[in-house]
């Protein structure tokens, strides 16, 4: 059912098998411990990091299946989205894979936005299974959007680090994992951020709007949610967005930040916190939906914010529009 | 945005301002810890450059010529940094040191070198080729572009003078 710009579900879609791989320093990190692979060398054993970050994907797929006990033939659709120009890490891990594929660019939203389309198909009967896939890699991102990995330079306290993770959702109409009530859709924000060394900035508004629109939409306040989670603000757009928000008169006392729960930012200097599809996902899946499933949480907000900035616009001096996609998730048990 | 372009109820646009927003970005945004980073560069760019002076007083003591001890200088340093890029020392370095690291030669070798590694996997023609001067390459440009407009001045200075 639609409510302005949320998808409320009357019957909530249900994530059925999820999973998170990461590299050296998210395994070192809080949530290391947590995750379902990590890797001890970020080539995964390719001779590129291009094919690297396919391997990740292909890994957290794998785990999925195996965790739901199922194969590649039950899942009717994979929503999966990366960092890459033109999506290029789905695309190559989806050629061992042969199921349909749907790409999808959100920059570091893509794992909210991966996510309610699939729930969004499951719950309208479209999909029996569909499958959210997203991943990050620290070397293929710094060469894509910054400079070689050996160049001498520094990092400013706002810049953010790219995760090397991916994480996987398997979702389907019915089942007894952590259920999917709503979604929203973002609409792109910018406010004239042009520093591409501080997204957590850029995206900021575009969160607020879209977690304004969602809990308006669906008729809630931050205080029916145990957390409301954002992905990859890190720590100058976490203080911005709860700053935002105060003034519209809506202020988040229960705020957390994938960006800032990835790394521990003291001392695996990472300047402002983390960032990448990887980021949120690796959080969604080790972090959020295991707490759902155990009933240590009840409901909560997943808000994955992206800074869709092209390096071509950036450098003809534009500015940078923010998105955010929000999906409220609720433990199995509650009604 | 405009209005009656959808039939739906629109949602709440936030009060923000861009021009609102951007003070705020300002007292959030923690600024670069000007001081350490000064003393960084200092001391790390001042030791390279003291280790070129005293590269040069060796090839001067070890009998070559002022020109000779000054070419054999710069190119020791390039070639050291090159190495320490190859190893991945410089970068750790530089993530300290700033412009320490970035303003002496060695910064303009490992422009080129890190550029060369990167992107070796594309190839050496398609990869290390065209894109080891992408960083540098622009120093090149305006740095042969600068020389050229000095000279045309001197020259000029000299005729007048």
């Amino acid at each position: 059912m639609r409510k302005k710009d949320s998808i409320v579900f009357h019957r909530p879609p249900s994530v059925l098998a999820w999973a998170a791989v990461g590299g050296k320093k998210e395994a070192e990190g809080p949530l290391g411990n947590l995750l379902d692979a990590a890797t001890a060398d970020n080539t995964l054993g390719e001779t590129s990091w291009e094919t690297a970050e396919s391997d990740l994907q292909r890994r957290a797929v794998q785990l999925v299946l195996q965790k739901a006990a199922t194969g590649l033939a039950g899942v009717d659709l994979i929503f999966a989205g990366d960092l890459q120009a033109q999506c290029t890490a789905s695309a190559y891990t989806m050629r061992a894979l042969d199921v349909p594929f749907a790409g999808l660019y959100g920059a570091c939203s893509t794992m909210a936005e991966s996510l309610g389309m699939a729930a969004c198909f499951c719950a309208a009967g479209l999909a029996g299974k569909a499958m959210a896939l997203t991943s990050s890699h620290f070397c293929t991102a710094e060469r894509q959007f910054r400079t070689p990995l050996n160049y001498g330079g520094k990092r400013t306290p706002t810049a953010q680090w790219t995760a090397t993770a991916a994480g996987c959702c398997l979702l389907g109409a019915a089942g007894n994992g952590p259920r999917v009530n709503a979604v929203t859709f973002g609409r792109v924000r910018d406010y004239q951020v042009s520093d591409i060394n501080n997204m957590g900035a850029a995206m900021a508004p575009a969160a607020a709007q879209t977690l304004l629109n969602h809990m308006q939409a669906v008729g809630t306040t931050p205080a029916q949610y145990d957390s409301i989670y954002t992905g990859d603000l890190g720590q100058v757009g976490s203080a911005l967005l709860c700053e935002i928000l105060e003034r519209e008169g809506m202020p988040l006392p229960n705020h957390r930040d994938c960006g800032l729960m990835l790394y521990d930012r003291q001392n695996q200097q990472v300047k402002a916190g983390g960032s990448g599809c990887g980021c949120s996902a690796a959080v969604l899946c080790a972090h959020i939906l295991p707490g759902l499933a155990a009933g240590r949480e009840k409901r909560v907000l997943f808000a994955a914010t992206g800074a869709l900035m092209s390096q071509t616009l950036f450098l003809q001096g534009e500015s940078i529009p923010g998105i955010a996609h929000c999906v409220e998730l609720a433990s199995p048990e509650s009604s | 945005m405009e209005k009656g372009t959808s039939p739906r109820p629109r949602s709440r646009n936030m009060r923000l301002t861009p021009g609102e927003y951007s003070r705020m970005v300002g007292r959030a945004s923690p600024k670069s810890p000007l001081r350490r980073d000064v003393v960084w560069a200092f001391l790390v760019g001042g030791s390279i450059c003291l280790l070129g002076e005293w590269l040069r007083q060796a090839f001067l003591a070890a009998g070559h010529t002022l020109g000779d001890a000054a070419a054999l200088t710069s190119i020791t340093l390039i070639g050291l940094s090159a190495l320490c890029t190859a190893l991945g020392w410089y970068q750790k370095l530089a993530a300290k040191a700033g412009a320490g690291t970035l303003v002496p030669i060695t910064g303009f070798a490992n422009a080129v070198v890190s550029q060369a590694i990167e992107f070796k996997v594309e190839g050496l023609v398609t990869g290390v080729g065209a894109k080891m001067f992408v960083i540098a390459g622009p120093v090149i440009v305006y740095g042969t572009m600068a020389s050229w407009v000095w000279g045309l001045l001197y020259a000029a200075l000299r005729a007048w003078g």
